[in-house]
């Protein structure tokens, strides 16, 4: 690695923590009420009384319905697009497997892509259906991770909040002026953003339009990831300069760090946040040096103002946020660079993770740490001032063994089904590879892939669908579950037998658990795949 | 059936707010603090558009410079398919290194779209080039220079060359 890999590793890394401590703070304040101005009459529009708290059954109910009602709203917007307007290339409505795929991918915040976007979606459906959803699933998460704060801070209480409180919020306050913002700096460097017909040159060649940098903003902040045209960011009309690239890589891990800060100031203990950005770090940073050594040698599949350092970078950011964009083709990196990409999805997409899923993912695997720690010692667990108990301990046991689940039988089918295999670019492990990726990606609701796999086949497009469907459903709802329990409890006073939290004891022991829970579930897998790859290549 | 109603009326909300005056207003403000960008940096001559600037053109007679190797779909370069090769490091038709080549050249980019190729990819090409058009290799080297693009702001990304603008100052010089 060159010295100047090493200094645009640090211009990154510094951005992106320097803004922790700001943002954070500032999205503390939103949840905390301090800006209410404009809400007033959204809550009157959607016939919500804010002040009216729901139980934490009242308040899955609500969410569920809200992703219910948002999958129809984008599978029907979907499969009539051609009588819809701003549809100037004439793009026909889609058939339900693949509508289903791409509704259920942008509503759990997934945004798997099977389709070329520039091919396929006209700029109706770009706005009206994806973009809307890239909102929407990014600020329900969110609004899991606040529950989950007022959980902890309660005592005794049947409450957790408003959803619709959580969730309007999150939008108007946070996700909307910092997209507005992102959008006009990526125009200014050259990412495009109108609603013309393409553009045929005098040579023939056609140049693909549309409102592009509203979606690329949100897709990057909002951990969501698809892309306005087939292959992402790598695409010069949706990443056109290294700088707009470091913005477009900030913005991935952007709000999942500072929501760290948030977490701590809702709960009255900063230390406590810092100590989970702490054990994010120190899992990230090391994955991150690999993939950029790993691939330094490597320019298939990357663009050349990016070079091999940031587009190692952001293979890193993507995959440990499930934001799942890319600048580079992950197909082709070397089995290292493949290994490291799978490994941060498998371990739950909890170190960053998607916006609030990543944070209260990594929490459920606090509890889950403080478990196995009261167990060594013989005490019962606690976890910032609340017992863990047994029916945290079934909530949290089902949030982590959901994805696993999903992804190994999701891959086990689709290696035993002819058009699980059919999409194949590539054979032998990486062949292997590929299929596994994909599933790892769905079930993680990262929406990264190994672009050679074409996943646009019924099978993969409806079991891909349920997958993402499940995988977030099962980690969300035991968090909601999480969050009212310990709402219900009394806080126990930290006595001489407490593990602290907010120590580097913990943040190994932390990050220890999260690394040997995705080991042991998908060591095997990896070794089929990219472990056997590298082995050939030699 | 209350949960119900709240979710259709939120969804039409945030689809007028987020779906549609979101991106209606970035893209107002875009066509107006920057057209050009907004519309795909084009390239024009004469009302006619020749290309982008952002986009690749596949170039493949020996008085031009040669971009890197495309794998978008149909044909090299098409803008309405872009593609990165997806070959896996043991696919057999993954191109193997060549001696001396920069490994831009014999790597197929991200998109099938890069628009760029490394300094030394345009040196490496700069002797064909001033043969095929029959002037000194200096004045080949010289214009290779003049469209050298740093790094962003001397740090971020990598230097690299324009290769349609190049080419196009090629034509252009009398």
């Amino acid at each position: 690695m060159s010295t100047s890999d090493w200094i645009q590793i640090g211009v990154f890394l510094g951005i992106f923590l320097a803004a922790v401590k700001p943002l954070g703070a500032y999205m503390a304040a939103v949840y905390e009420g301090k800006f209410t101005r404009l809400d007033g009459w959204i809550y009157r529009i959607l016939g919500v009384d804010p002040g009216e708290e729901q139980s934490w059954q009242q308040y899955s109910i609500h969410w569920l319905c809200f992703h219910v009602v948002g999958l129809l709203a984008v599978l029907g917007i979907l499969m009539t697009q051609q009588w819809h307007p701003w549809n100037p290339q004439g793009f026909a409505n889609l058939p339900f497997h693949m509508a289903f795929n791409i509704a259920t991918s942008f509503v759990t915040n997934t945004n798997w892509q099977n389709y070329g976007g520039e091919s396929t979606l006209s700029y109706f459906s770009q706005m009206a259906a994806l973009t809307v959803q890239n909102f929407a699933s990014a600020s329900a998460g969110m609004a899991i991770l606040v529950a989950l704060a007022r959980g902890i801070t309660r005592r005794s209480v049947g409450v957790i909040g408003n959803f619709w409180v959580d969730l309007t919020r999150t939008t108007v306050y946070i996700l909307l002026p910092l997209s507005l913002v992102l959008s006009l700096v990526l125009i200014q460097q050259g990412v495009i953003d109108n609603l013309d017909a393409y553009v045929k040159t005098t040579g023939g060649q056609v140049l693909p339009m549309g409102p592009a940098a509203s979606q690329i903003a949100i897709k990057q902040l909002g951990t969501n990831g698809g892309g306005f045209f087939n292959v992402n960011s790598a695409h010069p009309f949706e990443n056109p300069t290294p700088l707009s690239n470091l913005l477009e890589m900030i913005a991935i891990l952007l709000i999942p760090a500072a929501l760290c800060y948030t977490f701590g100031r809702l709960i009255q203990d900063k230390r406590q946040g810092w100590a989970l950005l702490g054990t994010m770090l120190i899992i990230f940073v090391p994955f991150l040096l690999l993939i950029v050594w790993g691939e330094a040698s490597n320019m298939e599949g990357k663009e050349l103002r990016f070079g091999t350092v940031n587009s190692g970078i952001w293979a890193a950011a993507t995959t440990a946020a499930s934001n799942g964009s890319v600048n580079a083709m992950h197909d082709s990196f070397l089995p290292l660079g493949q290994f490291c990409t799978l490994f941060l999805m498998m371990l739950g997409e909890v170190v960053f993770g998607g916006v609030g899923s990543g944070l209260y993912g990594m929490i459920i695997f606090a509890i889950i740490t403080v478990f196995i720690a009261g167990q060594m010692v013989g005490r019962t667990p606690e976890y910032l001032g609340k017992k863990i108990e047994t029916f945290e301990m079934k909530m949290a046991s089902i949030a982590i063994l959901v994805p696993p689940l999903c992804v190994l039988v999701g891959t086990a089918i689709a290696v035993m089904h002819p058009q699980g295999v059919g999409g194949l670019l590539n054979h032998g492990p990486h062949g292997f590879s590929e299929i596994l990726y994909a599933f790892t990606s769905m079930g993680n609701n990262n929406g990264s892939a190994f672009g050679g796999y074409s996943a646009n086949s019924v099978l993969v497009n409806i079991l891909g669908g349920v997958i993402m469907l499940v995988s977030r459903f099962g980690v969300a709802i035991p968090a909601i579950a999480i969050a009212g329990s310990l709402a219900g409890k009394k806080t126990t006073p930290v006595g001489l037998g407490t593990l602290p939290t907010h120590g580097p004891l913990f943040i190994l022991l932390l990050a220890g658990t999260v690394v040997i829970v995705g080991a042991l579930a998908f060591l095997p897998a990896l070794a089929l795949g990219p472990v056997v790859e590298q082995f050939r290549l030699r | 059936m209350n949960a119900f109603m709240i979710s259709v009326r939120a969804l039409v909300f945030f689809t007028v707010l987020a779906g549609l005056a979101y991106p209606l207003v970035v893209l107002v403000a875009g066509q107006v603090a920057f057209r050009h960008q907004a519309q795909g940096s084009l390239i024009e001559s004469g009302g006619k558009v020749i290309g982008s600037e952002l986009i690749g053109q596949h170039f493949d007679q020996s008085q031009y410079f040669w971009p890197r190797p495309s794998a978008t779909g149909a044909k090299p370069y098409n803008a309405e398919a872009s593609s990165g090769s997806n070959f896996g490091p043991l696919h057999p038709d993954l191109k193997k290194p060549v001696v001396g080549m920069p490994r831009d050249l014999w790597t197929a980019s991200g998109s099938g779209l890069d628009p760029h190729i490394s300094l030394e990819g345009a040196r490496y090409q700069a002797e064909r080039v001033a043969v095929a058009r029959r002037i000194p290799k200096v004045v080949v080297v010289q214009l290779i220079d003049e469209h050298t693009e740093g790094r962003q702001w001397g740090v971020l990304g990598e230097e690299r060359v324009n290769v349609l603008k190049l080419n196009l100052a090629l034509d252009q010089r009398k």
